[in-house]
């Protein structure tokens, strides 16, 4: 039902995003999904990565303060209005969606997915049959 | 003719003609058999222009008196006293003042609230605080009589700065707990001046009070009086539109420039009021028209300058801490309290015709306490409430700086990793509620900006916490 996100603090600095990324590159680790939520002082990198804990492991090493969360997804079909029809079941569920992203992966389409109700939310994907990604989907 | 030269010099100057300048015109017209009403110029010329050695023999005598009193009612200095093995008998005179032990900010903290009073709580008819460097504030008790005599002092440095019953004064220190509203209030009703007790912020309807009313004596710090100066368009006024003369200014060290600064900008004279609450509050000291030192009421307040390092009691001219034993005091007396503050004495008499001993304007502090928009701080304060919180590391930068002349603080703070998540929000709360903690622990608004961990360099010596970036005008 959930994948493993990494949260990285980003200072607002010019390069600072890249030498993240550095860190993971040189470590040979994949971004497969990312997002940045920036205010004016800092933002946090989001992403989904092939290897999370090894991924923690050597941006840690290198001084930055990461961490990892369990995030929600749900696996989209590429048909117009799909996504639109995903929120409003959640918006009938009365959950509050506090961030969200979307990814292609092969021929997947992918939606990232963070609420104010986890319980909630795992009902809303059972309860009309939405099909959750594993990160075993993400590694072929 | 004295009063004469100094007038064609403020003239040429460009200084507006005060009610008082005029009051000189008119004194000088009484010369020549014209009926008018005197401006005073001194408040109380006995003691004012009183001979040294009738003030030291006044001083001896209040301090004998003192110290047999402190020793007899306060636990805390009958200790110290017997600490350093010293007796009430030992003190004959006023030179014997540097036999006494010190007392320090810490002191009136470990005796917090009332434990240094020297009277029972029934004598006290007044209570003022300051806002302490570990939460507890700072308390100080006034008698009736300190009350009277705050504000004799305070009356004494108003004339001194031409202020008198013709004015009308805006009081723009805060009212309350903080000393500064109180204490200049009770003396400019003493001299008779039309007192609007306004309080501080609010920079519309100061200025709108200002212009309506015609205020001609400013109180408040000197900061904030730029800050006026500077939101007189926006807020459209000009200086037509006032009848400002003069500026009673203090609460915070300024420096002699921006006093030429806020009487170019205001078209006055602005004078610097010193004082503090642990030993009354504005009133301690003021400059009179010749701005040449600050004259201390010493037959109060009695000076010393002490070297920050040896304690050693300094010579006239010689820069070092200022330290005051209240002479008069009864709530809470202090035997040579250190200020911290530095500045440097000057017992010659005055052009001015006082004989009272003048103190060089504070150019800083020989400890780490900032002066905020008249507010003391430590930065031990806010370390204290971030280890309190338990949010973040201890590990702080603070920025200081001055905006339209109003000061800022901006506290940078490492981020703990384990409070790190994955919304802004968490993190926008995470700051929101170290701002709440930091504004009801020292009442001053902080913006709080989160920063990675580790990146606050850390030095091995004295930790560097505070840059401040107020210009040094």
């Amino acid at each position: 039902m959930t994948i493993r996100q990494l949260s990285v603090f980003l200072e607002n600095k010019t390069g600072y995003l890249n030498q993240v990324l550095a860190v993971l590159a040189k470590h040979n680790i994949n971004i497969i999904a990312l997002t940045v939520a920036d205010t004016s002082d800092y933002g946090i990198l989001r992403a989904i990565v092939s290897d999370p804990e090894k991924a923690l492991e050597v941006l840690r090493a290198e001084q930055f303060s990461v961490r990892i969360h369990d995030i929600l997804s749900v696996e989209m079909s590429a048909v117009p209005g799909t996504m639109s029809h995903i929120l409003d079941l959640f918006a009938a569920a009365d959950i509050c969606i506090e961030y969200v992203y979307a990814f292609s992966f092969g021929s997947k389409s992918i939606l990232i997915l963070r609420t104010d109700n986890r319980e909630k939310s795992i009902e809303v994907i059972k309860a009309n049959n939405l099909k959750s990604i594993s990160e075993a989907d993400l590694r072929q | 003719m004295n009063d004469e030269s100094r007038l064609k010099r403020q003239e040429a100057r460009g200084i507006k003609k005060s009610s008082r300048l005029l009051a000189i015109e008119l004194n000088a017209g009484l010369k020549n058999n014209i009926a008018v009403t005197k401006q005073k110029l001194f408040w109380n010329k006995k003691t004012e222009c009183m001979n040294r050695k009738d003030m030291r023999a006044i001083q001896s005598e209040r301090l004998i008196k003192l110290v047999q009193h402190v020793y007899n009612n306060v636990p805390f200095y009958r200790k110290r006293m017997n600490d350093v093995g010293v007796k009430p008998s030992d003190i004959l005179s006023i030179d014997d003042i540097v036999k006494l032990p010190f007392t320090y900010k810490t002191d009136l903290r470990d005796n917090y609230p009332f434990n240094l009073f020297a009277v029972p709580m029934r004598e006290i008819v007044r209570v003022h605080a300051s806002s302490g460097t570990t939460g507890k504030p700072t308390t100080v008790g006034y008698t009736k009589t300190d009350i009277e005599n705050w504000k004799e002092v305070v009356a004494r440095c108003l004339t001194m700065a031409g202020v008198g019953k013709e004015d009308i004064m805006q009081i723009s220190y805060g009212y309350g707990l903080f000393t500064g509203g109180l204490g200049v209030h009770y003396g400019a009703e003493a001299v008779g001046c039309s007192v609007i007790p306004i309080s501080g912020g609010n920079t519309r309807r100061q200025l709108q009070l200002m212009s309506d009313f015609g205020s001609t004596v400013l109180a408040c710090t000197p900061s904030y009086a730029l800050h006026l100066a500077d939101a007189l368009s926006e807020n459209g006024y000009s200086l037509k539109d006032m009848k400002l003369t003069t500026g009673i200014f203090g609460a915070e060290p300024w420096t002699e420039n921006m006093r030429l600064e806020l009487e170019k900008k205001w078209g006055i004279r602005a004078h610097d009021i010193y004082g503090l609450s642990e030993i009354m509050g504005p009133g301690v000291a003021t400059d009179c028209v010749h701005h040449c030192g600050l004259h201390v009421h010493e037959d109060h307040f009695f000076p010393e300058i002490v070297h920050p390092d040896t304690n050693k009691p300094l010579a006239d001219g010689a820069e070092g801490e200022l330290v005051f034993t209240t002479l008069t005091k009864e709530g809470i007396p202090l035997l040579r309290y250190n200020t911290h503050d530095l500045s440097t004495l000057n017992h010659e008499p005055c052009k001015c015709g006082r004989t009272s001993v003048r103190m060089k304007k504070i150019t800083g502090r020989s400890d780490d306490m900032l002066i905020i928009r008249g507010v003391n701080l430590f930065p031990s304060q806010i370390e204290h409430v971030l280890l309190e919180l338990g949010e973040t590391s201890a590990h702080y930068l603070l920025y200081v700086d001055r905006q339209n002349n109003l000061d800022t603080l901006e506290l940078k703070v490492e981020l703990d990793e384990s409070k790190l998540t994955d919304t802004i929000r968490d993190l926008q709360n995470l700051s929101r509620k170290i701002e709440h903690a930091l504004n009801s622990a020292i009442g001053l608004h902080v913006k709080v900006t989160l920063v990675e961990p580790k990146t606050i360099p850390r030095s091995e010596g004295k930790a560097v916490r505070v840059v401040d970036n107020r210009r040094n005008s």
